[in-house]
């Protein structure tokens, strides 16, 4: 056994109102720069939809994540070592930036040179890339915001696999919900895998994924291997770029940008432990559907005195067996079994993990008759079809979606009894397997889910491994050389790096 | 004068352009890791990279393979393997001219794609328009060779030139006076291939020395730890 400790996420989809402020304002931190105008570290989609890039779940089209070999071995689905080289002068399991959207601005200036004119002027939208004009913006990061375009477009979507998805294109049958994505910061990269110089590496105090900027030499091959997606090639830089996790901001203890300005206060964040030495093993599970018990499999018990023993016998600091004990994200995936990972099946084991929304009740509801299981509700009579969400985070594998969603419908029941009715409806918690004190932790973290519940990270050791005193004076986070930004008008090493920015002005007035 | 332009072309030049390819490599690993990248514009355009793109590098690694074994190689070896000077030569005129009009096709895809498409153009600097240019017009220098060599076949010629490659990176003189009769296409390939040199470490043919060769051998996850692996934990 080898024990690591990682900060892993969970999204309660339950809760997400699909504002999109998580996108905003990672956006405004992370990727508000050239070359990665198109490049959303988060995005918000709305499901059914085939989503950003177009198609990102369909495998077949773009050979992301793994696949298990006749002897059991995993090879990426790119490849193996020898066709990922070949395919490195011209790469087929790239998107193109038409997949994502051709970035964008608008003519604002029109709007205030324009003359006089009968109707009003408009800024009309403008390529980032070429600058020339665009006549029409095909695709973006949420283009089929609330059920966007019609269901033929949208139903091709991956995850109506097994579903006869005909009725939920009428208007009185049509479902929706919203999915938040970001990287994984998977057990099992697909795009560490893929890296032919080896830039891309999980940070083993956090398990963050980063791509090591001055390492990474642009052969593209990550961005195919990620089957979310969610790695991106920066054009103006020719380099890859990701979600970052917000190291800077969780290395002392803060959440992520998305995390901390989530309004619907539907993220999690908190330290799992994990057996390294059973990657391999989980991340090779025989069937697809295996796949999410054998990643539960891997996740150590931190309350348990051999894990604790063996944890500290690895390195791990004492705060974060302490935050790992208390961790939000481990109580909602193994205590509660209320968090999936998405589209296991890839094989990546990932550690972004949701909670299924519930939905209505329809049309039972309607009929007057409204289908319910002893107390709970039919959860296979919600509106979203629990085969839709099955495929999306058990692949396929629609009894722990059930149970899941079963339990959040107990907890909301017993806790309705408790403050409306006065009643103290056991039963209810009977049937779900849960007790009193579990619905209630339940309730304190899901429902009310104050600031100090959600986020529960310690900070990281930096002293450990350090000189500390070494770091006094230097520069923060940065690209490239450090503090040089390396760049100078003259620009002998290719293009000046920083085009925009605050300039120290060099040029006297006379 | 001839003389003087000759030398200073052929005995000194190479030199120069070698000692800035290879510092100008090491500063720019050393001070610039950030613009050391290959430059793909896949991304922004797909279209007719397959072919060009395989067929341009393909041909080219070939090409250069060739030039160094060739060129470099003592011509003892050749005898010693029963190699005659005649047969090298044709050897060299067809291998070479096989994969010459592989890379001519690639790059001529290439080009029109720079040139042309907007996208492309847009995100061009002027280095990368140049460099593929001046390759282009190496390989074109490089294919019309051939028509000359097909004048003598009796390599005379080619031991010349592979002479004076030798005594240029072996450092011994008069290396120059041995291109002194030489088709002038010759000369100008060879200045021209010298500049190339000169001209790599600015440009994003750097990507070359990061040819990963590496990725074959090494396992497919890493993980990175904090003060280097030396770095003794939970102390």
């Amino acid at each position: 056994m080898k024990i690591r400790a990682q900060i892993a996420m969970v999204l309660n989809l339950d809760k997400c109102i699909g504002c999109h402020t998580c996108s905003v304002t990672c956006k405004n931190v992370w990727t508000s720069r050239d070359g990665v105008e198109y490049a959303w570290f988060n995005n918000v989609e709305t499901k059914p939809g085939i989503g950003y890039p177009k198609d990102w779940e369909n495998q077949k089209k773009w050979n992301g994540g793994w696949t298990r070999n006749k002897n059991g071995k995993l090879t990426p689905r790119l490849g193996g070592k020898f066709r990922v080289l070949a395919k490195i002068f011209m790469n087929p399991d790239l998107p193109e930036i038409d997949d994502y959207y051709e970035p964008f601005t608008f003519d604002y200036a029109h709007l205030q040179t324009a003359g006089l004119s009968e109707a009003a002027p408009t800024a009309r939208p403008r390529s980032v890339i070429t600058g020339q004009r665009m006549e029409k913006i095909e695709w973006g990061p949420n283009w089929e915001e609330i059920l966007g375009g019609e269901f033929s477009k949208r139903g091709k979507d991956q995850n109506f696999e097994a579903i006869e998805k005909e009725i939920y294109g009428q208007f009185e049958n049509t479902f929706m919900m919203y999915l938040p994505r970001l990287c994984e910061h998977c057990l099992n990269p697909a795009c560490v895998a893929a890296c032919p110089s080896g830039s891309i590496y999980k940070r083993e105090e956090d398990g963050i994924v980063l791509i090591d900027q001055d390492k990474c030499r642009g052969w593209r091959m990550c961005v195919s291997a990620c089957p979310y997606k969610k790695i991106y090639y920066n054009w103006e830089s020719g380099k890859a770029e990701k979600c970052i996790f917000c190291y800077p901001r969780i290395e002392v203890g803060q959440p992520t940008v998305c995390s901390e300005t989530c309004v619907g206060r539907i993220r999690y964040l908190g330290v799992m432990l994990y057996d390294a030495d059973r990657i391999e093993q989980a991340a090779s599970a025989r069937s697809d559907a295996d796949l999410y018990q054998a990643q539960l499999d891997i996740f150590l018990d931190p309350h348990d005195p051999e894990v604790i023993t063996q944890a500290r016998a690895d390195g791990i600091p004492e705060a974060w067996l302490i935050a790992a004990a208390q961790s939000p994200v481990y109580k909602m995936a193994i205590d509660w079994k209320i968090a999936f990972p998405l589209h296991p099946e890839y094989r990546t084991l990932p550690m972004v993990w949701y909670v299924p929304p519930l939905s209505p009740i329809q049309a039972k509801a309607e009929a007057g008759q409204l289908g319910t299981n002893g107390i709970i509700p039919d959860v296979s009579k919600l509106r979203i079809p629990l085969r839709y969400l099955a495929n999306m985070l058990t692949a396929g594998d629609e009894k722990p979606v059930k149970l899941a969603l079963e339990r959040l419908l107990a907890m909301r029941a017993y806790m309705r009894a408790r403050h409306v009715d006065g009643l103290e409806a056991k039963d209810v918690l009977d049937q779900v397997g849960l007790d009193r004190a579990l619905v209630e932790d339940m309730y304190k973290i899901l429902a009310i889910a104050n600031y100090e519940d959600r986020f529960v990270i310690p900070t990281t050791h930096r002293e450990y491994a350090e000189n500390a005193f070494d770091l006094k004076g230097s520069c923060g986070f940065s690209f490239g050389n450090g503090c040089s930004s390396g760049a100078s008008d003259f620009g002998l090493f290719g293009k000046p790096r920083h085009q925009h920015g605050v300039k120290t002005p060099t040029e006297e007035v006379k | 004068m001839i003389d003087y332009i000759n030398q200073a072309l052929f005995g000194i030049y190479p030199y120069i352009a070698l000692s800035i390819f290879t510092i100008g490599s090491v500063v720019r690993f050393d001070r610039e890791q950030y613009t050391w990248r290959s430059g793909s514009s896949q991304l922004l355009r797909r279209k007719l990279l397959f072919t060009g793109s395989n067929c341009f590098h393909i041909g080219v690694l070939a090409i250069f393979g060739g030039h160094l074994v060739g060129l470099l190689t003592p011509h003892e070896v050749y005898t010693a393997m029963g190699l005659s000077v005649e047969a090298k030569q044709l050897m060299a005129m067809i291998i070479g001219g096989a994969f010459g009009t592989l890379c001519f096709v690639g790059m001529t895809l290439l080009i029109y794609r720079r040139l042309v498409d907007p996208r492309i153009r847009a995100t061009s600097s002027v280095m990368d328009i140049a460099i593929l240019l001046i390759l282009y017009a190496q390989l074109t220098l490089g294919l019309s060779s051939i028509f000359v060599s097909a004048r003598h076949l009796d390599g005379s010629e080619m031991l010349l030139l592979a002479e004076w490659a030798q005594r240029i990176v072996t450092l011994r003189g008069g290396a120059a006076d041995l291109l002194a009769a030489v088709h002038p296409i010759f000369k100008l390939h060879i200045v021209l291939g010298m500049t190339i040199f000169l001209l790599f470490p600015f440009s994003r043919l750097v990507h070359i020395w990061s040819a990963p060769i590496g990725y074959v051998g090494r396992s497919y996850q890493i993980v990175r730890r904090r003060g280097g692996l030396s770095a003794t934990r939970g102390r």
